[in-house]
């Protein structure tokens, strides 16, 4: 059985902390895109720091992390299709090639 | 009320995440469309012409704060904290308000730039992608004002808790699909 909402959900704190997270990683995501000289890196920056806001959210907001692996592994096929959607038509059309 | 299910989790909370996940292959496929044709757009204007990086920064930040309020509006339910239910739910609309306000000043931006929605590539797919996304929010905007007064109503409390709960699993998507186009959409011109 899942635990009640209110016992397994984070405290307000967390939530706050995991807001304040976001807004920095936010923040050093346009820091980085203004910044010349990391040009060259950009593109594998700006996806890390995409996707370490993306699991915030669904872990502490969406309570993926205290809700269970079901919930986890429906949202995690979501994802995994979409994302083989978008690399599988890129890479069709050729926008992986020099 | 709802009695036990064979997973242990509850067949509305359940329903929402198997929704959310063919959402995700929705915004795949649209994704996917506008990647294939970035950077392929042959008339003007050009994306790097017309994007606010600034003002979009702005708008992102409201929702993602958004999403802050969404938890809090949650947290305070299931303690029955009504008064504070009311509040942050209603800052979450509110906040998705100013987010669509700031999507409708941009296509209004766009267009009076000379950018409809059939002018090139690049409006064609970021129309329809960025649309979509908002017309996500407005659900959202709806169904959190739908709660909120029936909280207001007295017809919302403790008891209801699963409720703002799956309101909130789909406003927190809402938000990780735009953490997505923010990146993909404004950062990787």
């Amino acid at each position: 059985m899942s635990r009640h909402p209110a016992e397994s959900h984070p405290s307000t704190r967390l939530y706050v902390a995991v807001a304040v997270i976001l807004a920095a990683l936010t923040a050093l995501e346009v820091m980085v895109f203004y910044i010349e000289a990391l040009a060259p890196v950009l593109i594998p920056i700006l996806l890390v720091m995409m996707a370490a806001k993306f699991a915030l959210v669904a872990m502490f907001f969406m309570h993926l992390k205290s809700d269970g692996p079901v919930l986890t592994a429906i949202f995690a096929w979501g994802v995994f299709i979409a994302t083989a959607i978008v690399v599988g038509l890129m890479a069709i059309f050729g926008k992986f090639g020099a | 009320m709802e009695g036990p299910t064979s997973t242990g989790i509850p067949n509305r909370k359940l329903a929402m995440w198997t929704f959310i996940g063919s959402e995700c292959m929705l915004f795949g496929t649209l994704i996917a469309t506008y990647m294939i044709y970035r950077g392929r757009n042959l008339v003007p204007p050009y994306p790097h012409d017309l994007l606010n990086i600034p003002f979009i920064t702005v708008t992102t930040f409201v929702l993602l704060m958004s999403s802050l309020m969404m938890v809090l509006a949650l947290a305070a339910v299931q303690r029955n904290d009504l008064r504070a239910t009311k509040l942050w739910l209603g800052l979450t609309a509110l906040f998705g308000l100013i987010f669509l306000g700031g999507q409708y000043y941009e296509f209004s931006h766009f267009v009076h730039e000379g950018l409809p929605l059939s002018r090139n590539l690049f409006s064609s797919t970021f129309f329809v992608l960025t649309g979509t996304h908002g017309a996500h929010v407005a659900g959202g905007v709806i169904w959190l004002s739908t709660l909120l007064v029936r909280t207001v109503n007295g017809k919302l409390d403790a008891r209801h808790a699963e409720t703002v709960e799956i309101a909130g699993l789909y406003w927190h998507f809402v938000d990780v699909v735009w953490i997505i186009l923010f990146t993909l959409i404004y950062l990787l011109v």
